[in-house]
């Protein structure tokens, strides 16, 4: 009996692991009004926030901010839009841009463990 | 007088002077400012205001007024991120001797039994766990932290493993410390020192990481360590010593023996020689006089003159360069990308092969499966190093790029170096890449040589043929009292030569065709002669006066002293060299042969470059095209990999990959040597960290256990995490000591 709640246990964490960090997609981000600059952080290991929203072929621009030490953070990669910047500590970057085609953009560092996503609407 | 500070802003969206005002009234408004000036043509605000002024609100301003600011990247900034790096490596190292001390007991007890078993006195243990949560706590905060932010975001990273591995570790102990009697008798063991011994080690392998990452980077602080940080300029009359940002397009600066140029510009009064091997790579010093272009970053020899400050800020020749370099080393080549794809779902794949890992023990393990079952699942979370694999592309492509920087060669992207990897063939356009490019006089055959020349540069003094150039530039070397004289009636003959009067003379300068046309009788030995000056692919000449042959003077466009070399280099790679030229056949197979290519096609005209390069790519052949990046645009556009050769400063070549500032071949082969050693770098670093990650998962689930009774220690995990990372960045350094073939003792094998 114990060792059936234990496997239950088991399968149920994996199921969480699977749903949480796979399956699981936010329903709304921050939405930016076409021209408005959105802070975005870079602290411990995340983007704060994660999901920002945008208009089609609106100009926004993100300015971050990375407080995180780790070198794993020194870079911020838009892989679908062409775009690498450096993130230097404690100065603020500046990204302007325009996405011209709806769909998720995501975004990352490096290595792609910090993970973003710009959303097109 | 209170103490003020000055910062500078990168300022973006600027158009026209309307907007230069509009910025100035922003950041004025901002708090502390005392005085803003914008540059509308190097883009940037130089802001005094009180000290302490904060730049983040200034770049508010900048945006609420429309625009965008950043940080102007320059040296300041370099000491400032080399005072981060240093103060984040002592952070870590800190840490790691804490930790490391705090453990020290823990070690020694499982050797000498110093404490009492736990059993006998949990109290005694119970203050060792509180201890190891303090040390926890401080040593290794970040990866808590930086774990549950993640878990709250929905993401996983190293920290995650990390956290969960220490984390469970201690939970486990504290538990058997409160109620030892919910685990059988044999797996009352405390992981406490596991605990520490991880983090401590793991805090080690960071730091020794931050150490080799900022020698990665060795190559674009080098180049902006190059900008001087002050100028001599000139005004009202007066020499004076200003800081750099505040030189503007046309001052005029002066520069003194054995000064750095400090922006760019044109020569207006004296002359010297520079030395701008630190760009270019080319270690003969330049000869720079009026009208000449100087290049900041570059280095005054022997002279001392005035120039007029053309470019400066982000303007400039080293910015763009700098720019370049960075975006390079930024970029991702394909074989980078799938690594991502792997990196992206590695953590809470690791997540879930622990618990499997924990399941697995739990079912078919022997007694106690609990520890058993605990310490496989930790050692998996600890072992398991996504960094190594995320690491691996990145970290030698920054080395790469920035090692072929120091040749003066700059790449465009990352993938640009993965293609010139692969180039199975190499096209070279003749003339300026094979050749000079400047035609000169090789030959004058006739009673007085001297009389020939003088004669020919006369008629050709009015002609703008490249050939006739060549003849009016030797006749400028001669000695002083032999000036040429002035030509009357002088008329241009398209394919054939030109003719003129000169002191009273009728004078022709052209082929034999020219000659037979006008009734000049030519000997049988001076058309052998002609013809065999032509075989050694130069443009014979005849000269007439008066209707009778008087000699031939003959103009090529020599070969590079280096080429032959270089392309014997080329061929040593196992690549297949090919010549392209709009020369009739007789010069390329005699510019050919003198250089050891066999492949060549004559009679090319420039616009159909490009279908040449098509054609061999039809043929499977993977093209990498070499030019001047002018006339061979869509060539090198086509090409798999175009290189612009001999740019000098110009650097913005869009259309090449690969841009050369030396005028040499030697670029190319050294350019295709790096893209191979930083290739195979990047794959002996992925492949390390493949094997590592999967050979070192089931050995820390505990597969080698029921072959050979073998379990791995978390300890060991945690030691073998920590190096595997500073392996791969230590190995990319290794590309560091890259040095080109035939050119010192390390022969380019990376």
């Amino acid at each position: 009996m114990t060792m059936y709640l234990v496997n239950l246990s088991g399968l149920l964490l994996i199921g969480f692991i699977i749903w949480w960090f796979w399956l699981y997609r936010p329903k709304r981000g921050v939405v930016a009004d076409p021209g408005q600059v959105i802070e975005v952080r870079v602290k411990d290991g995340v983007y704060d926030p994660a999901l920002i929203e945008a208009t089609a072929g609106k100009g926004i621009s993100l300015r971050f901010i990375r407080e995180d030490e780790t070198a794993c953070a020194g870079q911020v990669i838009f892989p679908g839009l062409g775009i690498q910047k450096e993130l230097p500590l404690g100065r603020p970057v500046v990204l302007r841009i325009v996405p011209d085609k709806p769909g998720d953009y995501d975004f990352q560092c490096q290595m792609g463990m910090y993970r973003g996503t710009l959303r097109v609407n | 007088m209170p103490e003020s500070t000055q910062v500078r802003l990168s300022i973006e969206g600027m158009r026209c002077a309307g907007c230069v005002s509009k910025v100035e009234a922003a950041l004025a408004s901002a708090p502390g400012v005392q005085q803003a000036n914008v540059n509308l043509v190097d883009r940037t605000a130089s802001v005094q205001g009180e000290a302490g002024l904060d730049e983040a609100s200034l770049i508010s301003a900048v945006q609420a007024a429309g625009y965008d600011a950043s940080p102007v990247q320059g040296s300041e900034n370099v000491d400032q991120s080399r005072h981060e790096e240093a103060t984040h490596f002592k952070s870590l190292m800190l840490r790691f001797m804490v930790a490391g001390l705090v453990s020290l007991p823990l070690i020694l007890d499982m050797f000498l039994h110093l404490l009492p078993e736990l059993s006998e006195a949990p109290r005694v243990w119970l203050l060792v766990g509180g201890v190891t949560l303090a040390t926890m706590v401080y040593a290794g905060r970040h990866f808590y932290v930086g774990a549950w932010r993640a878990f709250s975001h929905h993401s996983a990273t190293m920290d995650t493993l990390i956290a969960t591995g220490t984390g469970a570790a201690w939970l486990y102990s504290m538990l058997i410390c409160l109620a030892p009697e919910i685990v059988p008798e044999m797996a009352r063991h405390a992981y406490f020192d596991a605990a520490l011994i991880i983090i401590a080690l793991i805090n080690l392998g960071q730091a020794l990481e931050v150490r080799a990452r900022g020698k990665t980077s060795e190559a674009i602080r080098r180049l902006i360590g190059l900008q001087a940080s002050t100028a001599r300029v000139v005004r009202d009359g007066q020499e004076i010593d200003v800081p750099l940002a505040e030189v503007a397009a046309g001052d005029v600066v002066r520069v003194r023996p054995g000064e750095k140029i400090p922006v760019d510009g044109e020569v207006l009064e004296g002359e010297s020689t520079v030395d701008e091997s630190m760009l270019t790579g080319e270690p003969m010093p330049v000869h720079k006089a009026r009208g000449g272009s100087v290049v900041g970053g570059t280095i005054n020899a022997s002279g001392s003159f005035l120039y007029r400050a053309t470019h400066v800020g982000a303007d400039s020749v080293l910015a763009h360069i700098i720019e370049m370099v960075k975006n390079a080393q930024a970029s991702k080549p394909r074989i980078g990308r799938i690594v991502d794809k792997v990196a992206g779902v590695f953590v809470p794949t690791v997540l879930i092969l622990a618990v499997v890992t924990a399941l697995i023990w739990l079912n078919f393990g022997p007694e106690p499966r609990i520890s058993f079952a605990l310490v496989a699942a930790m050692t998996v979370l600890i072992i398991a190093c996504p960094c190594a694999l995320g690491l691996a592309t990145p970290i030698s492509l920054v080395v790469g790029v920035g090692k072929a920087a120091e040749f003066g060669i700059l790449i465009r992207k990352g993938e640009a170096l993965e293609r010139a990897s692969k180039l199975s063939t190499v096209v070279l356009d003749k003339t300026g890449t094979v050749t000079e490019g400047r035609p000169v006089v090789t030959d004058i055959h006739g009673d007085n040589p001297d009389a020939i020349l003088r004669l020919a540069a006369a008629v050709e003094a009015g002609s703008e043929h490249p050939l006739a150039a060549a003849i009016v530039a030797r006749a400028a070397d001669m000695p002083e009292g032999m000036k040429v004289p002035a030509c009357q009636d002088f008329d241009s003959h398209a394919g054939q030569g030109v003719s003129g009067r000169v002191e009273g003379q009728a004078v022709l300068l052209g082929n034999a065709a020219f000659m037979a046309d006008r009734g000049v009788p030519v000997e049988e030995g001076v058309l052998e002669q002609a013809g065999k000056l032509a075989e050694q692919a130069k443009t014979p000449m005849l000269l007439a006066s008066d209707g009778r042959i008087s000699g031939i003077i003959a103009v090529a466009d020599p070969v590079k002293e280096d080429s032959k070399a270089a392309i014997a280099r080329m061929q040593a790679l196992g690549l297949k060299v090919v010549m392209l030229t709009g020369d009739n056949r007789q010069t390329a197979e005699a510019v050919a042969t003198q250089v050891g290519i066999t492949d060549f096609y004559a009679d090319v005209m420039p616009q159909d470059k490009d279908a040449k390069v098509a054609e061999l790519q039809a043929a499977g052949e993977v093209v990498g095209m070499v030019g001047d990046g002018i006339n061979d645009a869509p060539a090198l556009s086509r090409a798999d990999v175009g290189f612009a050769i001999g740019a000098g400063t110009d650097v913005a070549i869009e259309s090449a990959d690969i841009t050369l500032m030396r005028s040499s071949l030697d670029g190319v082969v050294t350019a295709i040597e790096i893209s191979k050693a930083t290739l195979r770098n990047i794959k002996q670093n992925l492949f390390g960290a493949f094997i590592y990650n999967t050979l070192g998962i089931p050995v820390a689930a505990g597969l080698l256990y029921p072959l050979m009774g073998l379990m791995l220690n978390p300890i060991l995990a945690g030691a073998a995490m920590a190096a595997s990372s500073v392996t791969v960045v230590s190995n990319a350094n290794r590309l560091r000591l890259f040095s080109p073939s035939g050119q010192g003792s390390g022969g380019g094998t990376q």
